[in-house]
């Protein structure tokens, strides 16, 4: 017969898990930091100040959808970290914005709307800026009970931008795409565990897995 | 456009500009490389110093070096350490590091094809048969950047005169040494190697159309294409190709590396035109290394004069 589980007590030292979140977010900020202080950057230090605030953006933007999937195999702990790899994705997102528009093209307003108007990769990163803004606002606790139910549906825009931030990196790469499909490939696989069906499955493997480490 | 002066980076800002850092050059120096000198060789335009070591130790921009429209050639320094070539690496700061062991010594260059008189010509015979002489031009690389070399070369033209190419040969092809052991990149299966350009016969008889063998008067590094590279300033960087060893006269249009990885956005053609962008990209403006901003990118790199008669009832969107 199956036994009644106990759920996990809180255990004071699950705040590691987010205290990692929060390091490991801040890792490429303070290395490009570093670097660019050191006179470590490339002879064209504002493409790699582009290319460096970029990835980290679209690797936490895919971040946070491995989170859902992952508290479903039963990691509850990791569900705090959403929110904050979410904004740690929209800093690198604003860093990166701005590196392009007041490093790069210094607000020239003419280069500016050919450059996003015009080519389509900056069109759909601005695009998933434009997306990322009001979730960043609307992230806080005040926000999420003044809009309730309808607060996770706007939220559900998350996978839009994750979508073309990837679209994105697929069309700024200059001839191999293959590290910016494993990014869509990845990103894919993690949508694709939200289907109902699949998401009961990583349930019951989760409790099953849970039974045999605590038996 | 007209780039104001106070675009132009001061030359003593540019100099003190942040290099290598010292993490990179204290992993340099251990390896044993120390500074290169910067004695002048003898008075001879052929005679150039041995290439540089890697760390490229900052050459200070010899004063007055511009190119024709009066903008500073790039520092040494950067012309050593942001390279695209993908034989070594496709990270712009590692190809010199890696490239560090590539050997020059012995090198042929072999010109055949549809030819009366087909060469196999050393390094020492191309020396001592062509003058190099001092070309400033600017390279403008389809990633829009772009720099100002001071290189050493003598017109292509002169070698392929010297084979004769016969009535039939309509095109030039390129081909790049394939030396895996030296070139860790060619290990990646998603290029088509060795690295192959071409060009039309009447390109590649243009005078600007330039075999270079050295930057600043000192043999090309191997990061740069050593020991001889092709330079068509008026085309899109990759289209000088680099560290050739086969030149050939044929009468079809080669295939070309990047045309065959992507044949949607590389072109055979590929003339800097800031009226055809990139499929994805805007070709309209570029970077220039060593400059803060964007400037326009001009027809032809800068060079319609010399060259768009050849392209004279083409539509240069179609050709791009």
């Amino acid at each position: 017969m199956a036994a009644l589980t106990v759920p996990p007590k809180r255990k004071p030292t699950t705040k590691w898990i987010e205290i990692a979140g929060h390091v490991g977010a801040l890792i490429p900020l303070a290395w490009l930091i570093y670097d660019t202080a050191a006179g470590n950057l490339t002879v064209n230090p504002i493409q790699d100040i582009t290319f460096r605030t970029g990835k980290p953006a679209l690797f936490l933007l895919v971040a946070t959808l491995a989170i859902t999937p992952l508290s479903t195999l039963g990691w509850r702990e990791i569900v705090p970290l959403r929110r904050w790899f979410g904004l740690y994705a929209f800093l690198y997102a604003t860093l990166h914005f701005l590196t392009f528009t007041v490093l790069d093209y210094g607000l020239d307003p003419a280069r500016l709307l050919e450059a996003i108007g015009e080519k389509r990769f900056a069109l759909v990163g601005f695009l998933a800026f434009c997306i990322m803004i009001p979730l960043a606002i609307t992230s806080t606790d005040a926000w999420q009970k003044r809009l309730g139910k309808r607060w996770k549906l706007l939220h559900r825009a998350n996978y839009v931008a994750v979508g073309l931030a990837v679209i994105h990196y697929i069309w700024l790469v200059k001839g191999d795409v293959r590290e910016p499909l494993f990014y869509a490939a990845v990103a894919a696989t993690l949508l694709i565990l939200r289907v109902p069906s699949l998401r009961a499955r990583l349930a019951t493997w989760g409790r099953s897995l849970k039974r045999s480490s605590s038996a | 456009m007209i780039i104001r002066s106070s675009e132009i980076t001061p030359e003593h800002v540019y100099l003190s500009r942040p290099r290598l850092g010292s993490a990179r050059r204290a992993f340099l120096k251990a390896l044993g490389l120390g500074a290169g000198s910067l004695a002048l060789a003898a008075c001879s335009p052929n005679a150039t110093e041995p290439a540089p070591t890697p760390a490229g130790d900052g050459n200070p921009l010899p004063s007055g070096v511009v190119d024709e429209l009066g903008d500073p050639a790039t520092a040494y320094d950067s012309i050593l350490n942001y390279n695209n070539y993908y034989e070594f690496s496709t990270d712009k700061q590692m190809v010199a590091e890696l490239a560090q062991d590539f050997t020059v010594d012995p090198w042929t260059v072999e010109v055949g094809g549809l030819v009366n008189k087909p060469l196999t010509l050393g390094m020492e015979d191309i020396r001592s048969r062509f003058t190099a002489e001092e070309r400033i031009y600017r390279l403008r690389c389809v990633e829009a950047w772009s720099m100002v070399i001071p290189w050493n070369g003598f017109s292509l033209s002169e070698i392929l005169n010297l084979a004769e190419p016969t009535s039939d040969a309509k095109y030039v092809a390129f081909t790049t040494v394939y030396r895996p052991e030296q070139m860790p990149g060619l290990n990646d299966d998603f290029y088509p190697w060795p690295y192959t350009e071409g060009l039309r016969l009447d390109e590649a008889m243009n005078p600007l159309a330039t075999l270079a063998t050295g930057i600043y008067g000192r043999d090309l590094a191997p990061q740069n294409g050593a020991p001889i590279r092709l330079v068509v300033p008026w085309k899109y960087g990759f289209k000088s190709i680099k560290s050739i060893v086969k030149i050939e006269l044929v009468a079809e249009q080669p295939p070309t590396l990047w045309n065959l990885v992507n044949p949607g956005e590389y072109g055979f053609y590929s003339n800097v035109n800031p009226e055809v962008d990139h499929p994805r990209w805007t070709q309209s403006n570029e970077r220039r290394i060593g400059e803060l901003g964007r400037r326009d990118t001009l027809m032809f790199n800068g060079y319609a004069d010399q060259v768009a008669g050849l392209y004279e009832g083409m539509d240069l969107r179609a050709n791009y």
